[in-house]
C-alpha cells in the first residue's frame, strides 16, 4: 500500500516541502470496519504525510508493529444501533482500546464515524446524537485548533483556523456539564466550530482528546483535505494534512 | 418461545430531535392534543426455553453495555413477555 499513485503529488510535495513526503519508517494502521467509507481517503493521507499506511481489518486480533491508528469514518454497521456502537466491541477495538490506555499511549485518532466508535468505546467522554436539524450535512467547516499539544495537533498554531470538510448525520457532540466543564478546564476541547455550528454540538465542540492528548476524536474530516485540487476551496484545501504531519513528527521525534 | 423486552429511551435531560421532528408533524395531520414526543427503543430478545434469573440478569447486562448507551438512554423496562 505505499506505492499510491498520488493525485497531485507535485503539488503536495510543493507545499509541504520533500522533507516530510519522503517515508520514515513509521507505520500507521488505518482500520476497516463493515460499511467504513473513508479508509481509503485516509491510507491517502497517510502516504502523502510520509509515513507507511498498514490496513487493518476490524476482526484481526492483533495491531501488529504500527505506531498509530486512525479509525475513518463512514456507516460501520449501517450505523445499526447506535453509530459506532456495534463496531466498539470489534475483536482489534479491544487491543486499540488497551494500546491506547497503555503506557505506550499509542495515538489513535477518531474521524467522525470514528469519533463515534471512540465514544462508545469510552476512550473519549460523551456521545453524538443526531444533527440538530435533523438533516445530513456536508459542507466546508472552519474549525479552530484550540489545542495544539495532542499527538494528533502538533503541526497547527494554537488559535489557526483551517477548513476541512464536514458530513455527518449524527454529530450533535453531547456530555453533562459536569464533563464539559472538564473538558474545558483541562484543555481537552481541540477544536471548535467557527462561524456557524452546523449540528447544534455542546458548547461549538468538534473535537476532544483524552487526557494524555494521545486519543483525539472529530466529527469533520481532515483526510479530504490533504491534496490541493482536490479539498476545499477556501483556504489551502489541504490544511487537514497537519493531523499527519503532527502525528509523523511525534512519531518520530519520540524515537530519536 | 418467551421473550424479554427492553425499553430504551433518551434521558429526560436530553433533547430528542427525533421526537421534536414527529411533534411537529402531528399537527399536520389533524393530531394537536400532544405536546411533546420522544422517540425510544423497544428490543425483544428471544429465550430458548424457561427465563431464569440467570439469563435474566444476562438481557440487563446486555441492555446496560451493548443496548443503550449510559451517557444518552436509559434503560427504562426490562421485563419477561410469554408468546
Amino acid at each position: 500500500m505505499t506505492e499510491l499513485p498520488l493525485i497531485g503529488e507535485a503539488v503536495a510535495v510543493a507545499a509541504h516541502g520533500s522533507d516530510i513526503r519522503q517515508l520514515t519508517g513509521a507505520k500507521i494502521g488505518v482500520v476497516t470496519f463493515p460499511g467504513t467509507l473513508d479508509d481509503r481517503d485516509a491510507v491517502r493521507a497517510v502516504r502523502l504525510a510520509g509515513a507507511t499506511p498498514v490496513a487493518l481489518w476490524h476482526a484481526d486480533t492483533t495491531l501488529g508493529d504500527v505506531d498509530a491508528v486512525v479509525i475513518p469514518g463512514g456507516f460501520s454497521y449501517g450505523d445499526y444501533l447506535r453509530a459506532g456502537a456495534i463496531s466498539r466491541f470489534a475483536p482489534l477495538m479491544s487491543k486499540i482500546i488497551d494500546a491506547a490506555n497503555s503506557d505506550a499511549r499509542l495515538p489513535v485518532l477518531g474521524i467522525c464515524n470514528g469519533f463515534q466508535i471512540l465514544t462508545e468505546s469510552h476512550l473519549l467522554p460523551g456521545s453524538m446524537i443526531k444533527n440538530d436539524h435533523l438533516k445530513f450535512m456536508c459542507r466546508d467547516q472552519v474549525l479552530r485548533v484550540e489545542n495544539n499539544t495532542t499527538a494528533w495537533t502538533g503541526d497547527y498554531a494554537a488559535g489557526q483556523e483551517i477548513t476541512v470538510p464536514l458530513k455527518n448525520q449524527d454529530g450533535q457532540y453531547i456530555a453533562d456539564e459536569k464533563t464539559l466543564d472538564a473538558l474545558e478546564a483541562e484543555g481537552r476541547v481541540v477544536f471548535r466550530y467557527v462561524g456557524w455550528n452546523p449540528n447544534g454540538s455542546r458548547r461549538d465542540i468538534a473535537g476532544i482528546a483524552n487526557a494524555a492528548g494521545n486519543v483525539v476524536g472529530l466529527m469533520p474530516h481532515p483526510e479530504h483535505a490533504v491534496e490541493a485540487g482536490f479539498g476545499p476551496e477556501d483556504g489551502s484545501g489541504t490544511e487537514g494534512l497537519g493531523f499527519f504531519t503532527s502525528v509523523l513528527n511525534k512519531i518520530v521525534g519520540d524515537n530519536k | 418461545m418467551p421473550r424479554i423486552v427492553v425499553d430504551v429511551m433518551p434521558k429526560p435531560e436530553i433533547l430528542d430531535p427525533q421526537g421534536k421532528a414527529i411533534v411537529g408533524a402531528l399537527p399536520r395531520l389533524g393530531f394537536t392534543a400532544f405536546s411533546a414526543v420522544r422517540q425510544g427503543k423497544r428490543f425483544e430478545l428471544t429465550v430458548d426455553g424457561e427465563v431464569t434469573e440467570e439469563i435474566l440478569a444476562q438481557a440487563r447486562n446486555a441492555a446496560e453495555t451493548l443496548l443503550s448507551n449510559p451517557v444518552i438512554e436509559d434503560v427504562v423496562n426490562v421485563e419477561v413477555v410469554e408468546a
